[in-house]
């Protein structure tokens, strides 16, 4: 299967700290791929690599077929590769139309001038921007908070906010950290849905960071681990799980888990 | 549900400014250009008004208005200081003094200016000569902005305070700018064509007219304003300011954001330093002085960054206690207690007593913009929200 993306061979230092340490990962078209380990194992920092606000000390990013390492993170973004963040960081004081809105800049047009007269051009990319807006709160399930503020829906809705503020990039390959953190058990049901519903409907791959085992299980073709920078494990759900290596990253290294 | 009314409002709000504000200007026109100068006022209403708010006073306020509403695009929409403003005022002011007077005498161009043909200099006709000032502004907006858009926002501060004495300091020496005279010095270019109003051209006591013209540049710097606030760039502004790193992550550029923001206010600078020059008829470089960077910042403030309604009524009344009001309550209060305080020596302490006072109890400002307004009540928010502020602000 042809991937979407692929990252050879990255490494990212932190002065001495070798926070990511030699790791490829490729993401093929459409499927669903996780990124597990303890904490501090340098998954956020992978995704940071990935969406180009930290830049690699090695390796390279490619995407389709054009080597993005060095573009600046709204080209990346713009081009396909979108994101949430592991602690919220919606527009809190924007509402969720606003939020998605932004997310669309890149593929809007109007400039100050068209903005000012409000041609009809104008009028009418904003008024689909809109629509268009509208119909991914909708398959997001916060369709009904158009014009509230972020920071005013409860935390569960946020989280699906983020995913669909995501989404209006219109991302070929969506990265989301720990998307289910802070949900109960019925939410990260509803979420597990809403990702195969996502991947099914749409041209679209998803890449995971998560600690529910769960979702994770339920939801991916293929686990990678992460420990300490190095990835230690790759394959199928069931293979990880009994993978002894793994075992021992979770359980066998105390320090790393509880931190 | 109370919260979904405030986003509502927000962007409902503001749409049908335009008849109240017509209705508005026009009384205060008709006021000054023929009620005020008409025989048959009873001279107390004459003397009161010429006292307390002369036509020039207004005048003067309505400029500084035009530039709080450019330096609210930078501070209030896209969250950058700059407190350097007061070097576009400048700019604008320069071309006004070179496209509109005598200044160049070997020079003799002509083009729909409001001079005689054969007036030595170069005379361009006044609306083009605000759109000029106002693009040379926006160009030198870009070109401070672009090294220096990437700095964090505290160097970004000191650099603009440096941009905002330099300029000024270069017009104020600037008989001798290797070996060109750019500005006559301290001396200033002196009678700067009248602006002609259609079908009239102004001069020194065209005072009503001015306020109508006024008038009309501030109309327009509100109607920019909300338009772009509500379009593509207005939001990418307000979300590089909620949260830079996320706006990058949802494809927005930062520096071509940010400059954009820059330019536009400068552009608003430019109109107001073409429009000053209109104002005094001339343009001199002592004006141009780090202070009015200050005070316009002041004005921003007070009035309620982001709002333009808020920064309107910050300008308006900040300005007026500086020109007239405080000089017109020390001659009553000296008159009628026999006093001789020099009250206007105290203007800029009570400038800090009103600061401090609305940092204190009003910091959204005197008519807050719906959104800063919460953000400004952060501390009051629950634990679990001031705890995510917390995390976005140790990024
Ligand atoms: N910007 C940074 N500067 C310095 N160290 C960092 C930075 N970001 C992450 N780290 C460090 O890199 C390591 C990996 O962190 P992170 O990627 O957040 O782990 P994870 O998401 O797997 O929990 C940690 O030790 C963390 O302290
Ligand atoms: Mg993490």
């Amino acid at each position: 299967m042809a991937n979407v993306l692929e990252a050879k061979n990255i490494s990212v230092a932190f002065g001495g700290l070798l926070a990511v340490n030699d790791v490829s990962f490729n993401i093929p078209n459409k499927s669903i791929v996780s990124l597990i380990g303890p904490n501090g194992a340098g998954k956020t920092t992978f995704f940071n690599v990935l969406t180009g606000l930290y830049k690699p000390s090695a390796g390279n990013i490619i995407f389709g077929d054009r080597d993005i390492t060095d573009l600046p993170p709204h080209k990346i973004a713009s081009i396909g590769i979108a994101r949430t963040f592991q602690n919220i960081r919606l527009f809190g004081l924007m509402t969720a139309q606003e939020n998605l809105l932004v997310a669309m800049h890149s593929h809007l047009k109007a400039g100050i001038t068209s903005t000012i007269l409000r041609t009809k051009k104008q009028r009418k990319e904003e008024s689909d921007a809109e629509d268009k807006a509208q119909s991914i709160l909708d398959f997001a399930g916060v369709g009904k908070w158009t014009h509230e503020f972020a920071r005013n829906l409860s935390y569960g809705d946020q989280r699906r906010l983020e995913v669909a503020r995501a989404l209006a990039l219109d991302p070929k390959v969506l990265l989301l950290d720990e998307p289910t953190a802070g949900m109960n058990a019925q939410e990260s049901q509803v979420f597990i849905e809403f990702i195969n519903k996502l991947v099914a409907e749409r041209d679209i791959a998803v890449m995971l960071i998560e600690h529910d085992m769960k979702v994770v299980m339920s939801l991916s073709q293929r686990v990678t681990v992460l420990d300490q920078g190095e990835k230690i494990a790759e394959g199928s759900p069931d293979e990880i799980k009994n993978n002894p290596r793994v075992i021992e990253a979770y359980l066998g290294k105390p320090k790393a888990a509880r931190k | 549900m109370a919260k979904v009314s405030v986003a509502n409002n927000v962007s409902k709000s503001n749409r049908n400014w335009i008849r109240g504000y017509t209705i508005a200007g026009f009384f205060l026109f008709i006021t000054y250009q023929f009620l005020l100068p008409w025989d048959g006022l009873p001279s107390g209403i004459y003397q009161t008004v010429n006292q307390w708010m002369p036509p020039s006073a207004v005048n003067e306020s309505l400029v500084y208005v035009i530039m709080a509403l450019g330096l609210n695009i930078v501070v209030g929409y896209a969250g950058l200081l700059d407190l350097g403003y007061v070097a576009f005022w400048a700019i604008g002011g320069y071309c006004a003094g070179w496209f509109m007077s005598e200044f160049f005498y070997f020079l003799n161009i002509h083009f729909f200016g409001s001079v005689p043909a054969g007036t030595p200099g170069i005379h361009i006709n006044f609306w083009m000569v605000l759109i000029i000032g106002g693009f040379v502004c926006a160009l030198f907006g870009v070109l401070i902005g672009a090294p220096t858009l990437r700095l964090k926002s505290d160097y970004l501060a000191l650099v603009t305070l440096g941009f905002g004495e330099i300029i000024p300091q270069v017009f104020f020496n600037g008989e001798n700018f290797f070996g060109f005279n750019i500005s006559n010095g301290t001396k200033g270019i002196v009678v700067v064509d009248p602006s002609p109003a259609g079908f009239k051209n102004l001069g020194p006591f065209d005072a009503g007219w001015k306020l109508l013209l006024f008038l009309f540049l501030t109309a327009v710097m509100v109607f920019i304003s909300l338009r772009l606030r509500r379009g593509r760039l207005g939001r990418a502004w307000l979300a590089v300011r909620e949260d830079e790193l996320a706006a990058s992550m949802m494809g927005v550029p930062l520096m071509r954001t940010k400059l954009a923001a820059y330019a536009v206010g400068a552009f608003a600078g430019g109109l107001g330093g073409v429009a000053f020059a209109t104002h005094v008829n001339g343009v001199y470089a002592e004006r141009f002085n780090f202070a009015i960077s200050i005070f316009l910042l002041a004005m921003v403030v007070l009035g309620g960054m982001g709002n333009v309604w808020g920064v309107i009524l910050g300008a308006f009344v900040l300005s007026w206690v500086n020109g007239n009001g405080l000089s017109a309550f020390g001659r009553v209060y000296n008159d009628s207690f026999g006093t001789s305080i020099d009250f206007t020596s105290f203007t800029f302490l009570l400038f800090g007593l009103v600061l401090i006072f609305m940092m204190l109890f009003k910091r959204e400002g005197l008519i807050p913009e719906s959104r800063m307004k919460l953000l400004m009540h952060e501390g009051e928010l629950d634990d679990a929200d001031s705890d995510g502020k917390k995390q976005k602000a140790g990024k």
